[in-house]
């Protein structure tokens, strides 16, 4: 049968009523190609966040301080290698394919989370990516797994369980070199003088200015808006903050008791801008990485392939 | 020509006894690769104690926008649950 424009708007209306009643879309069901595409767009950029986010804390494998603070920052890694898989297989139900995503990464078509981006300059800053990073991740993927897309809604589930050990080295880090010599504070609190401002920024846009929240909340992809996120992940923070003598690098920070939230100044957005057009420290570097490394291991998806093919041919 | 390999569907068994639950997919050049990659991406906490690896292609999936007709069979036959059998009054153990 084919399916003329009443018959579309019939389903358009079933899908929204689904969602408002909070029944979870599952991929071979029906849903408008605008929520498809704007799922595939997030979802995307979310499995490339988890794989290039690997790079800046890769950079310290090598250079960790013991064999403790190695094994923890290698397993964590391998978890968030874990996250892209999950991501790009969830990714995947909605009919794009692996390969398509990957391209579309490295051809500067598809973003990433811009905070990866940033170089990781001292020990220090494995500390602040664990704590303040995915901290953030934490409080926007705790709302992401109340989503309305199941694949999507059930990988993120898997990963807040992971992420919690994340954010605790992290913290521990920091924690121990504040309990440390001067300059091991002075390492820690330079540290979050240059993470704290771009952590903020994860949450995206003022939602006065997020072009796909409005549409994203209707359908549920998004069930919270970017400044509540935000403002949440800041009430969080400082306390952390202050519970080990760090400072918040913002003259204007202030306790506001009647609504129980943190004020801070206003973010620079321009920066956060040119970051995500291409123009942040570490842009260029790491997609030619991830291209150099991807290209390297050619042959060996060949031979694998070719393997797999004998194999088949002895049995 | 690059390539990504196939892909698998991955279902875990979370203790002895229980059925094996649907977790995700992976992507791999055979049934071997599969499982190990399977491991690796889902159980890196102790999740399972056994997996299945299901090529993507040999999944049949039933749709939602089928359910209605396509569960209809069951529907006029409640006598199917214990419920529907009124007992006499003060029978025990039924
Ligand atoms: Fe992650
Ligand atoms: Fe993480």
């Amino acid at each position: 049968m084919q399916k003329n424009e009443s018959s579309i708007s019939f389903l358009e209306k079933q899908f929204q009523e689904k969602i408002n009643n909070d029944i979870k879309i599952e991929p071979k069901d029906w849903m408008p190609e605008a929520y498809r595409n704007n799922l595939i767009r997030q979802m995307s950029q979310h499995a490339h966040s988890e794989i290039i986010g690997m790079q800046p804390e890769g950079n310290w494998v090598l250079r960790a301080p013991t064999l403790r603070a190695k094994k923890i920052l290698l397993a964590k890694i391998q978890d968030e290698a874990g996250h892209g898989l999950y991501l790009y297989s969830a990714t995947e139900t909605l009919g794009i394919d692996r390969k398509e995503m990957i391209e579309q990464l490295q051809q500067g078509k598809a973003k990433y989370s811009s905070i990866f981006n940033y170089p990781t300059l001292n020990w220090a800053d494995i500390g602040a990516v664990g704590w303040l990073v995915d901290g953030a991740a934490i409080v926007n993927q705790t709302m992401l797994a109340r989503g309305s897309y199941g694949p999507y809604s059930r990988a993120m589930l898997r990963i807040c369980k992971e992420e919690g050990f994340h954010q605790r080295q992290g913290y521990e880090i920091m924690a121990k070199m504040m309990a440390g010599n001067a300059s091991q504070k002075e390492m820690a609190q330079d540290s979050l003088n240059r993470w704290w401002e771009p952590s903020l920024m994860m949450f995206g846009p003022h939602d006065s200015e997020s072009t796909h929240s409005e549409q994203s909340m209707k359908w549920k992809i998004k069930v919270e808006s970017n400044d509540n996120l935000r403002q949440r992940f800041i009430n969080k923070t400082v306390d952390q903050a202050h519970h080990i003598g760090l400072t918040i690098p913002d003259k204007n920070l202030t306790y506001n008791k009647e609504t129980r939230n943190w004020e801070i100044s206003p973010i620079n957005w321009e920066e956060f801008w040119n970051v995500v057009k291409g123009n942040g420290p570490c842009n260029r570097q790491r997609i030619a990485h991830h291209t150099k490394y991807h290209n390297e291991g050619q042959w060996v998806r060949e031979a694998a392939l070719v393997f797999a093919k004998k194999e088949m041919e002895i049995q | 020509m690059d390539n990504q390999f196939s892909q698998w569907e991955v279902f875990i068994q979370k203790k002895n006894g229980a059925a094996h639950e649907h977790a995700g997919s992976v992507h791999a050049a055979d049934k071997n690769m599969a499982l190990q990659n399977a491991r690796d991406v889902y159980t890196r906490r102790n999740e399972g104690r056994s997996i299945w690896v299901v090529p993507t292609d040999s999944i049949v999936a039933s749709t939602i926008e089928d359910e209605v007709v396509f569960f209809d069979p069951a529907n006029d036959k409640i006598y199917r649950n214990p419920n529907f059998y009124k007992m006499p009054k003060g029978t025990t153990n039924l």
